[in-house]
């Protein structure tokens, strides 16, 4: 346990230059993974592997499956059966592979899901303080570096109540990354926002990616997959339907299906 | 001309159609009405009192009351006064709410959390009791307890023996009095002080936690030798109590000695884990035991033995397959510290100063036992029923506060790699408490006001001493009525503002 | 790239494995979920195994395996040493804690009572039923004066009854509705002079709920059984019950009025501003508008304050009414039928009773929260 410790406090030393000597190492691999709630299909069948430095968007109707996807990836949901590897730890009900996981790979929800009775400063170091041990003065510069990165440092002592939608948005973004994560997972950032706030929050998101973050997006913002992903998955039914660059993605799609939800979407 | 029209007053209305006129109207009447209404009632009611010859005032209260209680916190005999039958009911009172409030706090938040828990069994049970306790009226409870369970009990000669020499018969509970000598109140201060330091250095050591990052070394240090010398007395209570189930190990005497010596050797290793699922297991292992031979009597000793066997196997089983992490590095507090301050100071001074806790062991005598403190049936059937009921509130108001904090709160926590145990600490219970507070500052008013539930079973709290004998006495009703109400409406009121207070000060930090 | 893929075919849904759906997986993830959740599993069923039997024995009347005497049976078996409950008993009395003392002979006065209560409610619970107005009135005016009538007697050829001789279930009933159909008038009118502008009015109001939910009902009780008879004019005798339901209605009116004024503040202002553009006065917009919307919305609530009303009843015996409880406990000394388990049972039986009632109360008000709920969103 000790010996563990201390790699991951190696790792946050050296974390930012990894990303770009680790191109082609393998961030996540899910393996012929199925999921069921209780006799419901929901998951079938997905195989998928994401690269270290990767952007890609999952799209597809509701009830596709998409958000579930992504929340099995840090076992917020379990999958019954298959594989889900992430950074190399296969996720299990053992709880320590769990929180080993959680540790490396950040999420952004839909409702944000700030801490309401702690201060954003707080909402951030929360983390840092009591599952990194990082000392409190540091937790709190690194916080404020984020916060200066998401464009809101004056607004480290107010209580997310007092924020609007699009800023509570862009802490949520904040407070994952001061963990510091090798992986972001993004479940619909902008689906609860008012239209005047997606701008300011996918401009957080497309700068994140242009540092070379690895990114899982669930979203209905198809510019933001032209502009950022490098790869694009269409999902229905609980499978991945159609997987290609964003570029034949939009202008060539193969399947019946991904033409249909395209043509539905896209105007 | 058109300038002047202007200015002029708006078109004129009616008096009494003017809204404020007729609010003012309206208001004059009401008042009106209600002073009449009180005024016939002053009026009827000194008729009826000069009727009967009675005077009013306050004077009765400092009357001899020439009748004596049958539990009293205060000294009080026939001789004592009025005023003094009123505190001393309002004493019994603030004395089974106090008691109640802690038990059933206790009992009502296990049963929320029981409520919510995803194992189906207990959650079912809880469920059973709370809406089984909520939907039968209190006073019934009340009667239950007092007239089909306790007045039923044996009588005094043939009084139940629980262990630690306390009986239990028709007169109620007898336990042995403590016989406190003057010493002994440097062990309390010293018990007193031992907490307060333990909190304070949890309070210090967590601060430093959050600062530096780590525990401070000299609590970790000093916890590991506390966690070796703690580990040596609960090992030796483990193996001793293991004796009361495998009799080869009460064979040998010295054996709990060195057993507790070496898990206390352990306890400084790295294996010391084991050692306390050692520990866990043995004493799991003989209450299993004690409570099953208890509880199924009738089977065959060998049975018993083994079920218990798989109970401690369990416990065995949950705590090697427990959520570890290594102490003072990462997150986990070192407990051993604050635990041992706690138990070695008083002892240390019970030591030191010669100081020594007799008790008088109540006998049984010809007719009833002498010595002994007893609790009268009265008080226990009240304090067991308002517990048993409110508990079945708070449980209530627990789990729904527990279920206000959204199901995001949690994933978010979790996501961000939280742990159960901070989740729990950090997250979901300060936010659940803001929920819960205000609903349980009534639960514990509602308490207060059911206590005088108590009247009805005889437990001289202030409504039987009060309403009760004293209006029957001095026939003052109006005054003894009065007086009483005034009671609980300050309480009510105090409660009330202590809420308003509350409720601003969390509205203030959240926006 | 070499992540390009279509999907050729589609997978159909199967069914969970075994290990995820099925008795089993339910008993996995519900009992045994983790080595805590077993352990606590093993010891909750060891606890049942300990308890259900002799209680079950209790309860159960012999021909059920159990050792309680059932209803019929006769005294003797019950004072046996291994007797449980003693049904026989209850069954013996049952008509003393229904009817308390009321003459066996005119029985069938408060069973039409109970009849027409039943053929009333029914249809007023029900919200799919037409004519909920006329219902209404039914219920709550001209219901308790022909119940008045008919249990006192008096007029028509039937002989007085004087409300001494009333009691058990009989009385809870009586107390508990008069309680509540009294209170929900002078509950709104608290509820609206709380809300209003007028400061004499609304200080009023604040000082009579406030006084009556800060103290006891038992207070309220014996203020209403010592004081309200010097209250009267000199020579006027008040009746004991009547004592009681005007204390039960001053305590219950409180707390519905607190009840109603959560309905009126959880209307939106809109409806306010609408009901005055309309240019209605106060208490047409009052009766049209906002309180038709306002008491549909505290239906729950008031069906659960009629819940802590109908416990409270049982109050009602420390002043010496007789109560269903009050018969029970009169009862239990009842040297014919004095056996080991007859005060026990005694209150089993009341509990059950309460128990029943109170509890499909609450179900009902739980089932109507919920519909209010959908209705509100859909």
């Amino acid at each position: 346990m000790s010996d563990m410790s201390s790699h991951s406090a190696e790792e946050r030393t050296v974390n930012t230059s990894q990303m770009k000597v680790s191109d082609t190492e393998v961030a996540i691999d899910v393996v012929g993974m199925h999921k069921w709630y209780g006799d419901f299909h929901v998951l079938r069948d997905i195989d998928l592997k994401v690269m270290r430095g990767e952007r890609i968007v999952i799209a597809g109707p509701s009830g596709s499956g998409k958000s579930t996807l992504i929340r099995c990836m840090n076992r917020l949901e379990e999958h019954q059966q298959g594989q889900i590897i992430v950074n190399g730890v296969e996720l299990t009900a053992d709880l320590k592979r769990i929180d080993e996981v959680r540790r490396e790979v950040g999420m952004v929800f839909q409702h944000f899901n700030l801490f309401p009775h702690l201060t954003i400063l707080q909402n951030l170091t929360l983390a840092p303080i009591w599952v990194r041990g990082i000392p409190q003065a540091e937790a709190e510069a690194t916080a404020m570096h984020y916060l200066e990165r998401v464009k809101i440092p004056e607004q480290a002592n107010k209580f997310p109540g007092q924020l609007s939608g699009g800023q509570q948005q862009r802490v949520a973004i904040a407070r994952s990354l001061c963990m510091q994560p090798k992986i972001m997972l993004f479940d619909e950032p902008t689906s609860a926002l008012d239209p005047e706030m997606v701008k300011e929050v996918l401009e957080v998101m497309i700068s994140l990616a242009e540092e070379g973050m690895t990114m899982l997006c669930v979203t209905h913002e198809m510019g933001f997959a032209r502009q950022v992903a490098n790869r694009v998955i269409f999902m229905d039914q609980g499978q991945i339907i159609e997987q290609n660059d964003p570029e034949t993605f939009f202008s060539n799609p193969q399947h019946e299906r991904t033409k249909l939800f395209l043509s539905q979407i896209l105007h | 001309m058109a300038v002047q029209d202007n200015l002029a007053a708006p078109p004129r209305t009616a008096f009494y159609n003017d809204p404020v006129i007729r609010g003012i109207i309206y208001q004059i009447v009401v008042a009106g009405l209600v002073v009449a209404f009180l005024a016939w009632i002053i009026f009827n009611t000194a008729q009826n009192l000069a009727a009967q010859n009675k005077s009013t005032g306050f004077g009765f209260l400092f009357e001899t009351s020439g009748f004596g209680i049958s539990f009293t916190l205060i000294p009080f005999d026939r001789s004592s006064y009025y005023w003094q039958a009123f505190v001393v009911g309002l004493l019994n009172t603030l004395l089974v709410a106090v008691i109640g409030i802690v038990f059933a706090t206790m009992l009502g938040f296990v049963l929320g959390v029981a409520r919510l828990s995803s194992n189906w069994l207990i959650a079912r049970f809880a469920t059973v009791y709370v809406e089984v306790i909520r939907n039968i009226p209190l006073l019934l409870q009340l009667f239950f307890w007092y007239f089909a369970v306790l007045k039923a009990m044996p009588a005094v000669r043939q009084s139940f023996e629980l262990p630690l020499s306390i009986f239990v018969n028709q007169r109620g509970i007898i336990v042995p009095r403590p016989l406190p000598d003057a010493e002994i109140f440097w062990v309390v201060v010293a018990a007193a002080a031992a907490l307060v330091g333990a909190i304070a250095l949890v309070v210090w050591a967590t601060r430093v936690r959050t600062r530096t990052g780590h525990y401070p070394v000299s609590v970790a240090q000093g916890s590991r030798f506390a966690g070796a010398i703690v580990a040596f007395l609960v090992g030796y209570l483990a193996i001793s109590m293991l004796g009361s189930v495998v009799p080869a190990v009460s064979a040998v005497s010295f054996l709990p000695l060195i057993g507790a010596l070496v898990l206390a050797g352990l306890s400084l290793t790295k294996y010391g884990f084991y050692g306390r699922v050692f520990i866990g297991t043995a004493i799991g292992w003989a209450v299993a035991d004690f409570l099953l031979s208890g509880m199924f009597g009738w089977l065959p000793r060998g049975v018993i033995v083994l079920g218990a066997a798989l109970i401690a196997l369990g416990v065995a089983w949950t705590m090697l397959t427990s959520d570890r992490r290594p102490a003072a590095t990462e997150g986990k507090f070192p407990l051993a510290l604050p635990i041992l301050i706690v138990v070695a100071i008083p002892a240390l001074v019970y030591w030191l100063t010669g100081a020594s806790l007799a008790f008088e062991i109540p006998v049984l005598e010809r007719f009833n036992f002498a010595g002994g403190l007893q609790l009268v049936p009265e008080m226990v059937a009240l304090v067991v029923g308002l517990t048993i009921y409110t508990a079945a509130f708070i449980a209530e108001n627990v789990r729904s506060g527990i279920q206000a904090v959204s199901k995001g709160q949690t994933e978010a926590a979790s996501s961000l790699g939280l742990r159960e145990g901070d989740r729990l600490r950090l997250v979901v219970v300060p936010q659940a408490m803001r929920v819960i507070i205000p609903p349980l500052t009534s639960q514990y008013l509602n308490l207060t006001k059911n206590s005088s539930l108590g009247a009805a079973i005889g437990y001289p709290e202030l409504v039987n001493v009060f309403m009760g004998t004293t209006l029957n006495q001095t026939g003052k009703a109006i005054e003894v009525i009065a007086i009483t109400m005034l009671v609980y409406l300050t309480l009510s009121l105090t409660t009330s503002a202590f809420m308003n207070w509350y409720n601003a000060r969390v509205a203030l930090v959240e926006r | 790239m070499s992540f390009s893929y279509v999907r050729d075919h589609m997978v159909e849904p199967r069914p969970a494995p075994v290990n995820t759906a099925g008795p089993i997986a339910w008993a996995r993830r519900n009992l045994f979920a983790t080595p805590s959740d077993s352990l606590m599993t093993i010891l909750a069923i060891v606890l049942l195994i300990w308890a259900i039997p002799p209680i079950y024995g209790f309860v159960a009347p012999n021909f059920l395996g159990g050792d309680a005497v059932p209803p019929g049976g006769i005294v003797e078996e019950c004072r046996l040493e291994t007797a449980g409950a003693c049904w026989a008993y209850i069954s013996a009395r049952m008509s003393f804690f229904i009817y308390g003392f009321y003459p066996a002979e005119e029985y069938w006065r408060p069973n039409l009572v109970f009849a027409l209560g039943a053929l009333l409610i029914v249809p007023l619970l029900i919200p799919r039923v037409p004519f909920k107005r006329t219902n209404a009135i039914l219920f709550f005016v001209v219901y308790p004066v022909i119940c008045f009538y008919l249990l006192n007697g008096g007029v028509l050829g039937m002989r007085p009854v004087p409300t001494e001789q009333w009691g058990g279930l009989l009385v809870t009933l009586i107390i508990s509705l008069v309680g509540i159909i009294c209170s929900i008038p002078i509950g709104i009118l608290l509820a609206l002079g709380r809300q209003s502008k007028l400061p004499i009015i609304k200080t009023l109001c604040v000082m009579f709920i406030e006084l009556w939910r800060a103290v006891p009902l038992i207070t309220v009780l014996f203020m209403a059984s010592v004081m309200l008879p010097l209250f009267m004019p000199q020579g006027t005798t008040v009746d004991k019950l009547l004592r009681a339901l005007v204390g039960v209605t001053l305590f219950s009116s409180a707390y519905l009025a607190e009840v109603v004024r959560g309905g009126l503040q959880a209307l939106p202002r809109g409806q306010y501003e609408a009901a005055s553009s309309l240019g209605l006065s106060y208490w047409k917009s009052m009766w049209f508008i906002i309180l038709p919307q306002a008491l549909k919305h505290v239906i729950p609530g008031i069906v659960n304050s009629f819940i802590a009303l109908f416990k409270d009843t049982s109050l009602v015996s420390i002043v010496g009414i007789f109560d269903l409880l009050n018969t029970v406990q009169a009862a239990s000394s009842d040297i014919e039928w004095s056996s080991p388990t007859q005060a026990i049972t005694g209150y089993l039986f009341a509990g059950m009773v309460f128990w029943v009632f109170c509890f499909a109360m609450s179900r009902y008000s739980i089932w109507m929260e919920r519909r209010l709920d959908t209705g509100h969103k859909g």
